[in-house]
Order: structure tokens, then C-alpha cells, then sequence
């Protein structure tokens, strides 16, 4: 018992009334009393598997059972990865653990790090010890791991041809991913036979070019209907292959070295079928939705070439000779009004100028001086001003105009 | 641009994402953007039928051994 812990009187019992404990402080004592026993930290089991479950964190619960007795163990996800296989309801297993106490629900339970089929000892042990020489020779790796194509045009499926496990595999691609080919190799897939043939159908596959990847399927069964996929030749055969292998045996819950040395490890054969190939509908959402962005993203470019062409208008109008010619024709206008007004300018001042000469005419006319008393003579026939007396003779005729008319005279004297 | 026909379909699948991410990132002449849109949209109609019209084939080898 560690000192640590506080316990009602000093670490000494006392009786019902004169200290009280609480759930806790006795649940802890249980278990420290259990873990406490040196051969309930050490124990192999015997019994029958029921309820078994694992959780999504990978941790296995299930109940070892015999005629009278029920025991609820754990197995957490380091022991049941190491293990490589699991129970199913109804198998005989022997576990080995520890018993502990889960405070939280007041039970008792095994504690399982190891755990082998009852009376499959010798299989089991083959299995183990044929699982660990290979990881250690390494051809468990991660880094052997091929990767396996995206979108493959020929898959190699080897199974038995009558099995469910064909069928399954065949309804999925047929679904999914209609595109590809099936080259089925047929092999007997339990039995005596079924590791030769099984070797023998991964061969015939992995030396055709045209193969992408091959499916390594049955259906589920017992640890000796799938011992077939736990022989060394066909974990060797696997590791020999160019092309990726997807291993899809047995349900969930089974291991075999197969799955340990394949480069992908389905836990059903439609689930090896479901991880080799894409999927139909999904894809077709990716090619709607890539048409859709092409449309959208050609509608941007149409609507930035149309606003750019508009600019390049605004632009343009700016720079046209329409704008300078606008501007000359209204500088004409201004000149046409302009030369307007000069013309009229000159013309009143034309007008006015004409009047002056009237007045400098009027001013000049003989009618002024004719108008003050003075008389124009002329002869009578020649209309020609007479200017002289040499120019008149006895008997002329003359016509003397006056300011208001004109009368005829007769020169009577020699000049 | 006739060979479309010879693309596999994952060839094609492909060319479509590329023609795609052309179109969006590139900052391109209107009639380079114009020829591939009309690329992608063969592309993907092309793709989307070689889907539709899939059915798949199932060939059993003869084995050596049995």
C-alpha cells in the first residue's frame, strides 16, 4: 500500500460508525488490494468470447466466459495491433493479463496484453512466429509500400471464381468504376492446394504489363479456412509482385500476414475493391463542378474584356479628331459671327461715309450757288457753258439757267 | 483538337483539372481563354460520357496450375 494514500484513522481499519469511506477510498482500496496479488498480475485465461466490441479508438472489450463464470476484459489498441487477429463471439481463447479494477464503473476486470485461440496453439504459434520474422526482415515496411494508381484501367483480382468474395468485389467495381477491366486468376482459396495456386495467380497477373493493380480477396472464415493467406510462399509471392496488392480477407476483425505484407490492407474483399478503384458519382461531381468553374470564371473574363473594351471607347472618344473637329467648327462659328459683326461694322461705317459725300456733293452742286443768285449760260442749241464772250456771236441763242428753271435769250450787240 | 478521343479517361480527368486551373489563374488573352473554355467543356463533357457509358468488363485467365 502506498503511504500516499489517505485512508480514514491512519491507514487503520475502523469500524462502521466511527469513520465512514467514501466510493472512492474503498474502490481504491480493492484494487490496490488486487494489484497488490503477485498471481493476479500474471494470469492465463481460459474461456469462451462474448460481446465483443472495439471502440472507434481501437480498443477491444469483450466478456471470457465459462458454465458459471462471466469476466469482462480489455485489450487495449497496443496489444490488439500487436495481435494481428481478433476473437469472434463464441471462440475459445486463451488471454493473458492482469487483473485490475475500473473505479469508475466498480468492476473488476482482465487487463489482456496476449491472446491465442484455445487449441489452436500450434497454429497460432506458426502464425506468430512466421508474423515476426518477416517484419523483421522487413518486408512489412512502410517504405516497401507501393502506392497504388488513382485511376486504374486493369485490375487482377485473384479469388475463387464461385465465391461470394468475387461477386462482392465485381458489384462494387461495376458501381463504382465501371472503366476498368477485371482479369480474373482464379485459385482455390482454402485448402491444401490454395497457397501454390494462389502464388501461381499473382504470378500470371503481376507479368502482364497491362495490369495496374491486384486484388487479393475471400470472404471471411475460420483461423484455418484463411491459414491459405498466412503461408510464407504466398507473403513472399506478394512481396516478389511489381504491382501494387490490395488484400481484402476475411471481416473485420481478421488479420492475416497477407494483410501485413499487401501494400494496402482492406478489411473485406468489397472493401479492397472499394479502396482500389474512384467513384463514379463523385467523380462526375468533380467534372459538374470544374464545368461549372469553367463557365464561371469565362463569364469573369467576358465581363472584364467587355469593361475593358468600354474604357478603351471613353478612351478613344477622348483622343478622336471628332472632339477637334468639334472645336473647329465652333472656333468657325465664332469666326462667321465675329466676321459678321465686322462686316456690319464696315458696313455702317461705309453707310455713313456714303452720307458725308452726299452732303460734300450736295455742298458742291451749282443749285447752292445757282440758289444765291448766279445763273448758268449755255448756247441755246449746243448745250455747251459759255465761258467767254468769244464764245458768243451776234444772234446766238442762249439758255440761262437759274436756280428755279431756265429761259431762252438773244445776244442784240456785237460783243 | 481531335484527340480526345485517344485520352484515357484518367488522361483526360487530368487535363481537365489542368485546363481548369489555366483558365483560372492565368491572365490571359481573351482568345486563349475562349479556346480553353471550349477545351474544358469538351473535356469534361468527354469525361463525364466515357463514365456514363462505362461498363465493365470481366475476363477469367486460364491458370497454369490447379
Amino acid at each position: 500500500m502506498t503511504p500516499s494514500r489517505a485512508l480514514p484513522g491512519n491507514g487503520q481499519y475502523q469500524l462502521p460508525g466511527l469513520g465512514t469511506w467514501t466510493v472512492s477510498q474503498l474502490t481504491d482500496h480493492i484494487k490496490e488490494l488486487l494489484e497488490f496479488d503477485a498471481e493476479l498480475q500474471d494470469v492465463w485465461l481460459e474461456g469462451e468470447v462474448s460481446n465483443l466490441t472495439q471502440s472507434t479508438a481501437g480498443h477491444v472489450y469483450f466478456t471470457l466466459k465459462d458454465t458459471s463464470a462471466a469476466l469482462n476484459c480489455v485489450m487495449w489498441r497496443s496489444a490488439a495491433g500487436r495481435l494481428g487477429w481478433l476473437p469472434r463471439q463464441g471462440d475459445a481463447v486463451v488471454a493473458h493479463g492482469r487483473v485490475s479494477v475500473y473505479p469508475a464503473r466498480g468492476v473488476y476486470q482482465l487487463y489482456v496484453d496476449q491472446l491465442r485461440p484455445a487449441g489452436l496453439g500450434d497454429l497460432h504459434a506458426q502464425f506468430e512466429e512466421l508474423r515476426d520474422r518477416l517484419r523483421a526482415e522487413g518486408l512489412f515496411d512502410t517504405e516497401r509500400k507501393r502506392p497504388c494508381p488513382p485511376f486504374p484501367r486493369v485490375l487482377g483480382v485473384v479469388t475463387s471464381p464461385h465465391a461470394a468474395a468475387l461477386r462482392d468485389v465485381l458489384n462494387v467495381l461495376r458501381r463504382r468504376y465501371p472503366l476498368a477491366q477485371v482479369l480474373l486468376a482464379p485459385a482455390l482459396v482454402q485448402g491444401e492446394q490454395a497457397p501454390a495456386q494462389i502464388v501461381s495467380a499473382l504470378q500470371v497477373l503481376d507479368a502482364r504489363d497491362d495490369v495496374d493493380v491486384i486484388l487479393l480477396v475471400r470472404g471471411g472464415g475460420s483461423l484455418e479456412e484463411l491459414w491459405a493467406f498466412n503461408d510464407e510462399r504466398v507473403a513472399r509471392a506478394i512481396a516478389a509482385c511489381r504491382h501494387p496488392i490490395i488484400s481484402g480477407v476475411g471481416h473485420e476483425t481478421d488479420f492475416t500476414i497477407t494483410d501485413f505484407v499487401a501494400d494496402l490492407r482492406a478489411p473485406t474483399p468489397s472493401a479492397a475493391a472499394e479502396l482500389a478503384v474512384p467513384d463514379r458519382d463523385e467523380l462526375q461531381q468533380r467534372i459538374q463542378a470544374w464545368a461549372g468553374q469553367l463557365e464561371s470564371t469565362m463569364n469573369r473574363f467576358q465581363r472584364q474584356a467587355r469593361e475593358a473594351l468600354l474604357q478603351q471607347q471613353r478612351a478613344l472618344q477622348r483622343l478622336s479628331p471628332q472632339a477637334r473637329i468639334d472645336t473647329d467648327r465652333q472656333r468657325v462659328d465664332e469666326l462667321v459671327r465675329r466676321g459678321g459683326r465686322a462686316l456690319a461694322h464696315a458696313l455702317s461705317l461705309h453707310r455713313s461715309g456714303v452720307a458725308g459725300f452726299h452732303a460734300r456733293l450736295v455742298a458742291l452742286s451749282p443749285d447752292a450757288t445757282l440758289r444765291r443768285g448766279y445763273a448758268i449760260v449755255r448756247q441755246a442749241n449746243s448745250r455747251d457753258v459759255v465761258r467767254s464772250v468769244q464764245q458768243v456771236q451776234r444772234g446766238d441763242r442762249l439758255a440761262i439757267q437759274v436756280q428755279d428753271g431756265e429761259f431762252s435769250a438773244v445776244t442784240r450787240v456785237e460783243p | 483538337m481531335n484527340d480526345l478521343e485517344k485520352l484515357t479517361f484518367e488522361e483526360a480527368f487530368r487535363e481537365l483539372e489542368v485546363t481548369v486551373q489555366q483558365l483560372e489563374e492565368g491572365d490571359l488573352p481573351l482568345e486563349q481563354a475562349i479556346s480553353l473554355y471550349e477545351w474544358g467543356m469538351r473535356l469534361a463533357q468527354h469525361c463525364s460520357d466515357v463514365l456514363d457509358a462505362a461498363e465493365l468488363r470481366v475476363q477469367e485467365l486460364g491458370t497454369r496450375d490447379g
